[in-house]
């Protein structure tokens, strides 16, 4: 931008205040006609508050439909009632063996008088079995930070919930890997599903996960499968996604190969595009085992045991001390499962002379695994200690950490609170009030017209649409404090991340330290971000947006540092040569450059917070998510799915926005 | 004149009249237009890949396809093996029609009649050269030890042995081509596809890969349609070929036809710095025996001049020309052996 000006002939000078005036001039008309609506505010109240008989009862319709489909609907054989059942039925079986396995034991007889036939794996065998998996994908270093994280799960008497946890992650994952691996296939065989799909995907990926608990509470009751099949649900949309771009990614020349080579059409899938598009495939396994382990602490609002249950009755007990120790423990088993998948899906590509499988042949790896399991089964009615970690053995910092809070809220009590009303009193409060205030059509005005600019007419219909909706089906209040907190803590993760992704570009040793940071937060399942924070600032919207502005902060960081590192080195170069000093340079070319790029940031910071806010109606904020959470709480399935959409609608309208400036100010800047 | 054209071959695969134009409406727009012209095509907003064509694959032969980048090589070789449907058009295939085929013939003929080799390969990465070279053979349901020792005994024809269980990523871009020729003779096709197989080799590996493909078709006698857009590969390894400019073949001959006898300016341009030695035959320099001489030495009739030159120029006396079957023929001099040499063809 600025060099251009600067370029210009003074001949041009008129047109380019042409140019200005056509760029802004629908602005200052829509702003002055946004302040006439102030001048006759009295006579169209509508227009600032959007009146309650006008609102479409969408939720209740949504409601009774569900009642219809779940009391009255059949599909001619048998009832949705009844298929809802099967379902369950059929995923009860692998969950049940799972939790034989890990957790219980096998068992014969009901209820308490059931005793075990045949004890659970041995905690020595389990770990002994994580550490062989973990030489075999990768090296020591992977292995010990496998065993350290094991060893946690039992030193702290976490190893019970932790293993209810598990035997849903092993069974969830499969099923999610495999589900999503057949719509993928599917949308990569008929371009018409796949049409269909993608916005099926956008819409999942946007809509909060507590406004789809709420059906699958309905449907499939309070218990661990239904809490598994949201699980599943929740996981399985990017497993289709990189599905379907590994497919695509596969070389022409390979499915041209297949089909001169003679394959049919089962052949060609299963010996050649799966194999050939593996490692696109395993990123989506990866991507599908760490949203299962960001779903634990959710999914046990609908009746999952387990870790996550531990965690969300510290949280609303307040007892930080035991939900510090679960929330760690989930952390943990993130952190080693994803980098396991993840050394397993960037192995290096095999080499001749080695074993290229891992688990099948005669491998001394299985072998290992092997002897140990069987070992610890002849050894475990001898040697308890080996069976089950020895509850005397165990360690726990839950009273300890709660004296620390206890001396922490003595001596900082008065501070942290002084900071804390401070900026709600100067920052927060008058920002939520402006916006409340705020005529809901003005709102829409400006929407349109970005939209608009940005994209032609059909950009414009669609981003007023999904504003719109929000207003007609009354959730505009709500949808205001959510903008609210979203936008305060965007803004600040944004004032944060930019600077720190901008720096740590310029900055080779700084860059390292960056990613490692980076690579962690965005391992941490959400629910690890509000345990500290409420334990320091109490419930409220302070709290709320301290865990969104940590949850978001990744991706501010790491596009910026991508935008400024992708500019050409030529250009630097032609800058210094021109006499640039490192200031001019960062402010006159890298900045210019990398800003759509920093954009791309910044929506990817907005779609986070967004996700991680509905999250944090845990810790009473008065928004869409504590909506949805109601609703949760009260089985309303309209109320939730309708909050849930408008959660969405927000999310697109800023996503439509922003990526197709981005798009174009690339093409703009010859970028792409 | 030329001696191939007294014993013609049998045609192995054959297409007439082949159109292939891509974009919206391409049905509709060749239905309604005979034979449109390359504007008439691009002013309908398509593309005109392939226009008209008409080429004949003998049996034994190699038949090159030649044009610059984007003439329609690789589509018309992709007709010709159905990997895309033409637009209109004809093509036999052993005296069937191809296009009539129906998906499951087309699985059998492909698995047990063609074979072909990729430009940048197309190896499965995550197989072994065993594992590549014997696929084409686990699709057909070949038990694993009978096409393992197939396998084996190709990857030596190719010069190979002792990579079995390399993966492809541990190889040269030469051996990957072996790898990839091995691949598609493993089911030993009828005919033999190849598009640009050598093309991302560096020149000295190409030069390496041509004199191979020349030794393997010494031995295999395959009928082979290979593309290339190196006019001097064409003419090293071409017993006949073809010449394309936006989706029409402009010419069709031996090398020798091309060079002798450009059919046009574009074909003049090609093989203007070709050296005439190198196309030529002896035959179109015979002249016609002595009567009662005796010669000591013959060369054959099909030979190129270069290959005989130094013999010829070195020798006391005049070469005795036969032919295939051994019979004198003629003879050559060497004031013409010169004349061609030096290039006033
Ligand atoms: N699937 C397709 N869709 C649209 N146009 C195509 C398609 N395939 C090829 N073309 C076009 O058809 C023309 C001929 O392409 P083709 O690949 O046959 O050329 P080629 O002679 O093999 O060139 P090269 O030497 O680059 O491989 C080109 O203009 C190409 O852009
Ligand atoms: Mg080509």
């Amino acid at each position: 931008m600025t060099f251009t000006t600067s370029l210009r002939h003074p001949d041009e000078a008129d047109s380019a205040l042409g140019t200005w005036f056509k760029t802004y001039a629908p602005w200052l008309l829509l702003f002055s006609l946004v302040g006439l609506l102030y001048g006759i505010a009295e006579y169209i109240p509508w227009a600032f508050k959007y009146p309650r008989e006008w609102v479409i009862p969408l939720r209740f319709w949504i409601s009774d439909a569900v009642k219809w489909l779940y009391n009255d609907a059949t599909f001619g054989l048998f009832t949705f009632k009844e298929f809802t059942r099967g379902v369950s039925w059929v995923l009860e079986w692998p969950l049940t063996l799972a939790k034989s396995l890990l957790s219980t034991g096998f068992l014969q007889g009901q209820g308490s008088d059931a005793v075990v036939v045949w004890p659970r794996l041995a905690w020595v065998a389990l770990t002994a079995c994580a550490v062989v998996v973990a030489l075999a994908v990768a090296d020591i270093g992977l292995a010990l930070l496998v065993a350290a994280c094991f060893l946690y799960l039992a030193v702290f008497g976490q190893w019970e919930s932790a293993m209810v946890t598990s035997s849903s992650i092993v069974i969830a994952v499969p099923l999610g890997v495999a589900g999503g691996l057949a719509l993928g296939i599917a949308a990569h065989r008929h371009p018409i599903f796949e049409k269909i799909l993608t916005p099926v995907l956008d819409l999942m990926q946007t809509v909060p996960v507590f406004a789809y608990l709420v059906p699958i509470l309905v449907l499939f009751g309070f218990n661990p499968v239904a809490a598994m099949i949201a699980t599943i649900i929740y996981a399985m949309p990017p497993m289709v996604r990189n599905t379907m771009l590994a497919l695509h990614r596969v070389p022409a020349e390979i499915v041209d190969f297949g089909h001169m080579a003679g394959c049919s059409k089962r052949q060609m899938l299963w010996k050649v595009m799966v194999p050939s598009a593996r490692g696109g495939l395993m990123v989506g396994v990866n991507q599908v085992i760490m949203l299962s382990l960001n779903m634990v602490i959710i999914a046990s609002m609908i009746g999952a045991g387990g870790l996550g249950r531990d965690v969300l009755t510290a949280l609303r007990r307040l007892n930080f001390g035991a939900g510090l120790e679960a929330s760690i423990a989930i952390t943990l088993i993130a952190i080693a499962l994803d980098r396991v998948s993840h050394a397993f899906a960037h192995k290096p590509p095999p080499v001749h002379g080695k074993n290229a499988r891992i688990f099948l042949g005669s491998n001394p790896y299985l072998s290992i695994a092997l002897l140990t399991i069987a070992g610890t089964w002849a050894l475990g009615p001898v040697l308890p200690a080996i069976q089950t970690y020895p509850e005397n053995w165990q360690v726990t910092t839950g009273p300890m950490v709660n004296d620390l809070m206890q001396w922490l809220n003595v001596n900082f009590f008065d501070t942290i609170e002084a900071v804390k009303s401070w900026l709600l009193i100067n920052a927060m409060i008058p920002f939520k009030r402006f916006l409340l205030s705020l005529p809901w059509i003005a709102l829409v005005a400006v929407v349109a017209l970005s939209g608009y600019r940005l994209g032609g007419a059909k950009l414009a219909v669609l981003v007023s649409c999904l504003v719109t909706f929000i207003a007609v089906t009354g959730q505009w209040p709500k949808a205001m404090v959510t903008l609210y907190l979203v936008g305060i803590s965007v803004f600040i993760a944004s004032i944060i991340g930019i600077p720190i992704g901008i720096w740590s570009a310029r900055h080779e040793r700084a860059d390292r330290v960056v990613k490692v940071i980076i690579d962690t937060l965005q391992t941490l399942p959400a629910f690890a971000y509000l345990m500290p924070v409420v334990m320091l600032f109490r419930v409220g919207d302070f709290s709320a947006m301290l865990a969104v502005i940590a949850y978001s902060l990744a991706p501010a960081i790491r596009y910026s540092n991508l935008g400024i590192r992708q500019i050409d080195p030529a250009l630097i170069e032609a800058a210094t040569a021109a006499g640039c000093n490192r200031r001019q340079l960062l402010w006159k070319v890298q900045l210019p450059l990398a800003l759509p790029e920093i954009m791309l940031g910044v929506n990817q910071t907005i779609m986070l917070a967004l996700s991680m806010l509905v999250i944090t109606a845990l810790v009473g904020t008065r928004d869409l998510g504590q909506e949805v959470y109601i609703a949760l709480t009260k089985a309303d399935i309209g109320r939730g799915l309708v909050a849930g959409i408008c959660v969405a609608f927000i999310a697109m309208t800023a996503d439509r926005l922003i990526s197709p400036w981005s798009v174009r100010r690339k093409k703009l800047l010859g970028l792409e | 004149m030329d001696i191939r054209d007294s014993a013609p071959k049998k045609v192995k695969l054959s297409c007439s009249n082949l159109w292939k134009l891509f974009g919206q409406g391409a049905d509709r727009f060749l239905s309604t237009n005979k034979n449109p012209s390359h504007q008439a095509v691009v002013d309908a907003g398509l593309i005109g890949a392939v226009r008209g064509v008409n080429i004949e694959i003998h049996e034994g032969e190699i038949f090159i396809i030649m044009g610059l980048s984007g003439s329609g090589k690789s589509t018309v070789v992709r007709c010709l093996s159905r990997l895309i449907e033409p637009t209109c058009g004809e093509i036999l295939f052993d005296g069937s029609n191809l296009l009539e085929a129906s998906a499951k013939e087309l699985i059998e003929i492909r698995r047990h009649k063609m074979g072909m080799v990729f430009q940048h390969f197309a190896l499965l990465p995550h197989l072994t050269v065993l594992g590549n070279v014997a696929f084409p053979l686990e699709i057909q349901g070949v038990d694993r030890k009978t096409r393992e020792q197939r396998a084996i005994e190709i990857i030596e024809l190719v010069g190979l042995e002792g990579r079995e269980a390399y993966y492809p990523r541990e190889l040269s871009g030469g051996q990957q081509q072996r790898v990839g020729i091995a691949r598609s003779l493993a089911v030993e096709p009828d005919i033999w596809f190849l598009d640009e197989p050598f093309s991302a080799l560096d020149p000295l590996i190409r030069r390496e890969m041509q004199d191979e493909f020349l030794r393997l078709q010494s031995v295999l006698k395959k009928s082979i349609a290979f593309i290339t857009h190196d006019f001097d590969e064409a003419i090293r390894l071409a017993d006949r070929m073809a010449i394309m400019k936006d989706g029409e073949v402009i010419q069709v001959g031996t090398p020798e036809d091309l060079v002798m006898r450009p059919a046009t300016e574009y074909v003049a341009e090609f093989t203007k710095d070709v050296p005439r030695a190198k196309v030529l035959t002896v035959m179109s320099i015979v002249h016609d025996a002595r009567e009662g001489h005796a010669y000591d030495n013959f060369v054959l009739a099909t030979d190129k001049i270069d290959a005989v030159a130094e013999r010829v120029l070195d020798a006391k006396h005049g070469f005795g020309v036969q032919d295939e079957s051994g019979r004198i023929i003629g003879e050559v001099n060497q004031e013409d052996v010169t004349r061609i040499l030096i290039g006033r063809g």
